[in-house]
């Protein structure tokens, strides 16, 4: 183990790095760029024994990651933004064809207006594309996520494609101290990939079929069934990663201070680590303020999430995202979760964040006073004007 | 050669599926040509045995059947391609019985 003053995207390069895949394809785009530098540089220098193919898109770079997961090797690509977007055809190919791809998503805006910064529209719109995804908070989680997806998306019950993302520029670009595993530590995590269906000359079968209207909809139960059942892959993961390198996770979610919480802020990525200031900074101005950091939009923690709130005056979700006349999917979601599990304290919405645009703890500090003050609906960070 | 036309494993729950895409080949489930409202009738005295239709379907359901041919009528979509290739005069699209 060495530490290491490393940006997200290196740190993120590490984890692949470890976890050894044997083809990477790749586009560059910002902010993803140096993330698929760094492991061409060491396929180029030999300390990755992996296949570099330059793709001349994204749609080609996660195309050519389904053949070489269907070939039975292990595969990563990484993009953001305009080529998640631009790649978007082939995630449900790769979710239906069940191939365990590995991405990293550099989490930015999206056109237009035109902007490279970094928000989560991008991750959001693709969440009913059949992927697994985790959201990092820092450049560690990022490292450890690298490895630990590998696990999670290649464990026989999974055998489902993972987006790791990290928020574009304050976690791709933000330099940091990180503990970069050894290899042999790493190896002794992540068993060698095998595959559950893959091309086999001795064992012919037929990759990437067709099914009709009588047979289709077992395929999608059965993928939806395999998210689901992720759960235990990655409790079993994070319970191996803390056995061996020391570093504990906590699952879907992680709370902050929500035992005896009254107003709980929801929230995910990189801006959790300012709303635990601010809760803390609430808490000393009488508001009893608790934060809930989602990990894994999919598998959606509701069970999680509405325990975690259960005992609380009111819920709040703060997102990088926000649906045209509607909300933030993040908060629609948690909506459905609280809404089943009977749950009907008031409830807002706060986009922030979008296109990169700043978000200040004074600006969460107001969202609990408002929370505390019985506020609710879809309201815009900076933007005073209420949405009817 | 014809592709074998078995009936499918049974499915009956999702367990009785493969996980993911991935299944032995050489599988037609179910015949497919329920829409054809013209059939090729093959006059095989007219037939010289040249395969041009063989060669032009666009659904390989013409099958050499000793020195002339035959349709596999479990497939063929009635688009009459082998009619107007066919020099002979051997092949006639023929109304579907309703």
């Amino acid at each position: 183990m060495t530490r290491e003053f490393i940006s997200g995207n290196d740190a993120l390069a590490q984890g692949v790095r470890l976890a050894s895949p044997k083809v990477i394809s790749a586009y560059p785009i910002t902010p993803q760029t140096t993330v698929v530098e760094r492991l061409s540089e060491m396929v180029g220098d030999g300390s990755l024994d992996a296949e570099f193919i330059h793709v001349e898109s994204e749609h080609s770079a996660l195309s050519c990651a389904i053949g070489a997961s269907a070939a039975g090797v292990r595969t990563f690509t990484a993009t953001s933004s305009q080529g998640l977007l631009y790649m978007a055809e082939c995630l449900p190919y790769a979710a239906g064809g069940r191939f365990p791809i590995v991405m990293m998503n550099a989490n930015r805006s999206v056109a237009l207006p035109w902007n490279i910064y970094g928000d989560q529209r991008d991750s959001l719109l693709l969440l009913d594309s059949g992927w697994m995804q985790a959201y990092a908070q820092d450049a560690q989680e990022g490292l450890d996520l690298a490895l630990m997806s590998y696990r999670i998306a290649e464990d026989p019950e999974v055998s489902t494609p993972f987006m790791i993302n990290l928020d574009g520029f304050r976690l791709t670009h933000t330099y940091e101290v990180v503990e970069v595993p050894d290899k042999e530590s790493a190896d002794r995590f992540l068993p060698p990939f095998r595959p559950i269906g893959s091309i086999d000359f001795k064992d012919p079968q037929n990759i990437g079929f067709s099914a009709g209207p009588e047979h289709n909809v077992f395929f999608k139960y059965k993928a939806h069934r395999a998210v689901l059942r992720s759960r235990s892959a990655i409790a079993g993961s994070e319970k191996a990663f803390s056995d061996i390198f020391g570093r504990e996770y906590t699952g879907l979610i992680e709370e902050y201070r929500c035992e005896d919480a009254d107003h709980i802020l929801i929230t995910l990525g990189s801006a959790s680590g300012l709303c635990r200031h601010a809760a803390d900074a609430a808490r000393s101005e009488g508001i009893r303020a608790g934060v809930l950091r989602i990990r894994y939009m999919r598998p959606f923690p509701a069970e999680e999430i509405a325990a975690a709130v259960s005992g609380a005056k009111s819920v709040s979700v703060l997102e990088a995202d926000v649906s045209f006349g509607g909300s933030g999917a993040v908060f629609s979601n948690v909506g459905a979760a609280l809404f089943s599990a009977g749950l009907s304290m008031p409830s807002s919405n706060y986009i922030g964040g979008l296109g990169g645009r700043r978000i200040s703890q004074g600006d969460v500090r107001r969202i609990f006073s408002d929370m505390a003050a019985g506020k609710t609906g879809v309201r815009f960070i900076g933007i005073e004007e209420g949405l009817q | 050669m014809r592709p074998r036309l078995v009936d499918p494993p049974k499915f009956g729950s999702p367990d009785d599926y493969p996980e993911g895409t991935s299944f032995e080949a050489g599988h037609l489930t179910a015949v497919n040509s329920g829409w054809r409202r013209v059939r090729p009738e093959i006059d095989g005295g007219r037939c010289t045995g040249c395969l041009l239709c063989y060669l032009h379907c666009p659904d390989g359901t013409i099958i050499r059947n000793g020195r002339t041919v035959a349709v596999d009528y479990d497939f063929c979509k009635g688009c009459g391609i082998c009619a107007k290739m066919c020099k002979a005069g051997a092949i006639k699209m023929e109304k579907e019985h309703a």
